[in-house]
C-alpha cells in the first residue's frame, strides 16, 4: 500500500492535498532543489514514520544530503512542501535536531566540546538569557550519553573523527527534539563510535523519537534501520526495510554501479 | 620623557583626546573583527574599507552643492557608511547570484570602488568651492585636528558596536562555526552575516578619520589573530581581541603624540603588529617558543619510551641521554639494570603499545590513529569504551 492516497481533485480539477499520514514524523511533498539549473532532488515525495529509524540511501550525487537539508529548510526549495509532525517545517523547528556532516566545519575553531554541545540550547536561551545550571546539566548529560563526558573541556581540534561525530550527536541530543536528521553519521568513524551512535539512535527510537539518517553503507541498512528511502535525484522506492530493501530496488537505485555479486550478497543479508 | 607623558595623558588636551579615542576605536574594531576572522572573511573588511572612499567624496560634493563647506564630519561619515554598505551588498549579491567566489567579488568591488573614489577626489580638487584640503587624510588617517565631537562619534559608535556584539555573540558564534546548523535552528544566517559585516562597517567608518581606510583592516584583523594565540574559547577571543586593539590604539596614539610628524594610524598598526609578534613567539600553547619547549619535552618522552621498551625487551640501553633520563626517575640503576619501578613502568608501556597496535588496526581511516606517535598515552586519545574494546581484542588475539 502506498503511503500516499490517490490525489483528490475538485470538480474544477484543482488538487486537494491529501491529509498527512497520522504517524508521519516527516513528510516531503514534491520537493525540488537545484543548484543552478540542474535539479539535485527532483519532485520527491517521502514519508518518514515516527518512532522508527529511517535511512536515506542512494549513490553519490543522488541528492541524499540535499534532501535532508531541504527537509530542514536549510537550502531553498524550488518547489514543494515539508511537514514535520503535520506542521510546516519552519514552525516545527523546536522539535527537529540536525547532525551535519562532520567535514562541514572547521575543527580548529576556538571552542570546547561542551561549548559546541551548548549550541543546541541557544534557541532556548534567547538573546538576553543566560545558560542556566540546568541547561548546562542538559549539555553534560548529552555528552555522557555519547560517552564523551570526560572530554567536555577539550578543544575540539584535539578529537578523533569518531569523537567529533559524537560531539555533533550530543549537540543534537541537547536539543531534546522529536525528530533527528543525521547526515552520514557513520562516515569515517571507528567501529566503537559506530556502535555508540547506533545505540543512542535505538534508545531514541525506544523513546518514540524519529530518526532519519543519510546512510552510505548498504551492508548495515538491514541491521540498523526499520525504514528505507531510496533516492537517485528522484524517489525510487520507500518502505519498511524488510520489504523494500531488495535486489530490485537496489538495482533500480544504483543501476550498473553495484556489481551482481554485491547485489546478491546484500539480498542475502535479508535472513540475518 | 615625552612618550611617558603621552602615555599618562599629560601631553595636552588634543593628544589625550586622540589617545583615548584611539583606544576606544581599537577595542570596538578588534572585537568586531573577531567574528569576521572566525567566519574566515577577513578580506571582506578590506573591500568595505576601500568602498568608503566614493561615499566620502560624494558626501563632500553634495554638502558643497547644498551651500556648505563640505567639512561636516557627520556628513562625510554618513556618506562613507552608505557607500561601504553598497560595496558590501554588491559583494554579497555577486556571490549569491553568480558562480564567482567571494575572493573574486572582493577584488572586483575593492578595485572599482576605490578607483571611483580616487576619480571623485581628483574632480573635487578642481572644484572652486568648498574646503577640500584634508579630504585625502581619509586615506591614511590624521589626528592633527581631532575635535571633541570626533571622539564622541568614536565613543558612541564603539559603545553601540560592543553592545551589539555582546547581545548577538551566540548567534554570531553559531553562524561562524556551523552556518547550516544555525539555519536548522531557525536562525536567519544571511541576516546574521550581514550584521557581522555591518559591525565591521561601523568600526571602519568611525575609524576612518584616525587610521584611514587603507590601514583600518589591520585594526580589524590583527587583534583577533593575536587573541587566537591566547585562547581556545570564542567568548574570550572577542574580548582579548578588543583589549589588544585598545592597547595598540592607546600606546600607538601616545607614541605618535610624543614626537612631531609621527603618523598615528601607521604607529597604531605597528603596535598591534608588535603585540602579534610577541604572541606569535610567547603564547603559552600556540606560540613558537612553547612549540620549541614542547619539542624538547617530546624528545625526552621519546627517549623515555624507547628506553622503557628496551627494558621490557631486555635489550641494553646504549644512548647516554636515555640512561640519564631513566636514572633520574629512578627507573634504572647507574649500570643500566632496571629497578622494580622501572620494570613496572616498562610493563605499562608495553600494554599501551599493545592497545595502540589494536587501535591503529581498528581506526585505520581516521585522523587520530594516523597521529599515533608512540608516545601519547592511549587514555588521552580514546574513550574508556573504545579502550575496553581494544583490551577485548588483545585478549581475543592472545587466546588464539
Amino acid at each position: 500500500m502506498s503511503p500516499f492516497p490517490p490525489e483528490i481533485v475538485t470538480e474544477a480539477g484543482v488538487a486537494i492535498a491529501p491529509s498527512l499520514p497520522d504517524d508521519a514524523a516527516l513528510t516531503i511533498r514534491s520537493a525540488t532543489v537545484s543548484y543552478g539549473d540542474k535539479p539535485a532532488v527532483f519532485s520527491v515525495d517521502a514519508t518518514f514514520p515516527a518512532g522508527a529509524l529511517s535511512a536515506i540511501v542512494g549513490p553519490n550525487g543522488a541528492g541524499k544530503s540535499t534532501l535532508l537539508k531541504a527537509a530542514l529548510g536549510v537550502v531553498p526549495r524550488v518547489s514543494g512542501e515539508i511537514f514535520a509532525f503535520g506542521e510546516p517545517v519552519e514552525q516545527a523547528r523546536g522539535r527537529i535536531a540536525y547532525v551535519p556532516q562532520r567535514a562541514s566545519v572547521d575543527w580548529d575553531f576556538p571552542t570546547t566540546v561542551l561549548d559546541v554541545v551548548k549550541m543546541g540550547l541557544y534557541p532556548r536561551v534567547g538573546l538576553l538569557g543566560r545558560l542556566s545550571g540546568s541547561m548546562r546539566q542538559t549539555a553534560v548529560d548529552a555528552l555522557a550519553r555519547v560517552g564523551m563526558a570526560d572530554f567536555a573541556d577539550r578543544q575540539i581540534g584535539r578529537l578523533s573523527g569518531g569523537q567529533q561525530q559524537r560531539v555533533f550527536l550530543a549537540r543534537a541530543l541537547a536539543q531534546d527534539a522529536d525528530l533527528y536528521l543525521l547526515d552520514e553519521p557513520f562516515a569515517g568513524v571507528d567501529a566503537a563510535t559506530e556502535r555508540a551512535i547506533i545505540d543512542v539512535l535505538k534508545l531514541l527510537r525506544a523513546e518514540g523519537k524519529a530518526v532519519v539518517a543519510v546512510h552510505h553503507d548498504l551492508a548495515t541498512v538491514r541491521d540498523y534501520f526499520d525504514h528505507v528511502f531510496f533516492i537517485n535525484v528522484r524517489r525510487v522506492a520507500e518502505g519498511p526495510v524488510d520489504t523494500t530493501f531488495t535486489t530490485e530496488t537496489l538495482q533500480a537505485t544504483y543501476g550498473g554501479r553495484l556489481a551482481a555479486t554485491q547485489l546478491s550478497e546484500l539480498a542475502l543479508t535479508r535472513a540475518g | 620623557m615625552a612618550v611617558l607623558d603621552a602615555l599618562l595623558l599629560q601631553s595636552g588636551y588634543n593628544a589625550a583626546l586622540v589617545t583615548l579615542g584611539a583606544a576606544l576605536l581599537g577595542f570596538s574594531a578588534g572585537a568586531s573583527g573577531s567574528f569576521l576572522f572566525l567566519r574566515k572573511r577577513a578580506l571582506v573588511s578590506d573591500a568595505v574599507a576601500h568602498a568608503t572612499l566614493p561615499g566620502v567624496a560624494l558626501a563632500f560634493m553634495v554638502m558643497v552643492s547644498l551651500g556648505g563647506d563640505g567639512r561636516s564630519l557627520f556628513g562625510l561619515l554618513l556618506g562613507s557608511a552608505i557607500s561601504a554598505g553598497v560595496g558590501l551588498l554588491s559583494i554579497e549579491w555577486i556571490v549569491r547570484r553568480t558562480r564567482l567566489s567571494e575572493d573574486a567579488a572582493i577584488g572586483a568591488v575593492l578595485g572599482v570602488f576605490f578607483g571611483a573614489g580616487v576619480v571623485l577626489l581628483t574632480i573635487i580638487q578642481t572644484m572652486s568651492t568648498g574646503r577640500q584640503a584634508g579630504l585625502e587624510s581619509f586615506l591614511l588617517g590624521s589626528t592633527a585636528g581631532m575635535l571633541f565631537e570626533d571622539a564622541i562619534v568614536i565613543a558612541v559608535g564603539g559603545a553601540v558596536s560592543v553592545g551589539l556584539i555582546w547581545l548577538l555573540r551566540r548567534p554570531m558564534t553559531l553562524v561562524s562555526f556551523d552556518a547550516d546548523y544555525a539555519a536548522s535552528l531557525g536562525y536567519d544566517t544571511r541576516r546574521i552575516d550581514l550584521l557581522i559585516m555591518g559591525l565591521v562597517t561601523a568600526a571602519t567608518v568611525i575609524g576612518l578619520k584616525v587610521v584611514g581606510l587603507i590601514l583600518i583592516v589591520a585594526m580589524l584583523i590583527i587583534p583577533s589573530v593575536t587573541a587566537r594565540f591566547w585562547t581556545e574559547r570564542t567568548g574570550q577571543l572577542v574580548w582579548i581581541a578588543g583589549t589588544v586593539g585598545a592597547f595598540a590604539g592607546y600606546t600607538g596614539a601616545a607614541i605618535s603624540a610624543s614626537a612631531p610628524n609621527l603618523p598615528t594610524g601607521p604607529i597604531i598598526v605597528l603596535m598591534s603588529a608588535a603585540f602579534f609578534t610577541l604572541s606569535l613567539f610567547l603564547a603559552p600553547a600556540r606560540g613558537v617558543v612553547a612549540a620549541l619547549l614542547r619539542h624538547r619535552r617530546f624528545q625526552a618522552r621519546v627517549h623515555r619510551r624507547q628506553g622503557l621498551l628496551a627494558l621490557a625487551a631486555q635489550h641494553p640501553i646504549r644512548e647516554g641521554y636515555t640512561l640519564r633520563l631513566l636514572a633520574r626517575e629512578g627507573l634504572v640503576r647507574a649500570d643500566g639494570v632496571p629497578t622494580l619501578e622501572g620494570r613496572a613502568e616498562a610493563a605499562k608501556v608495553v600494554l599501551d603499545e599493545e592497545r595502540w597496535t589494536v587501535a591503529r588496526r581498528i581506526h585505520q581511516d581516521i585522523g587520530l590513529s594516523g597521529q599515533y606517535d608512540g608516545l601519547t598515552p592511549i587514555e588521552d586519545v580514546f574513550t574508556k569504551d573504545e579502550i575496553a574494546a581494544f583490551d577485548h581484542e588483545i585478549t581475543r588475539l592472545g587466546a588464539v
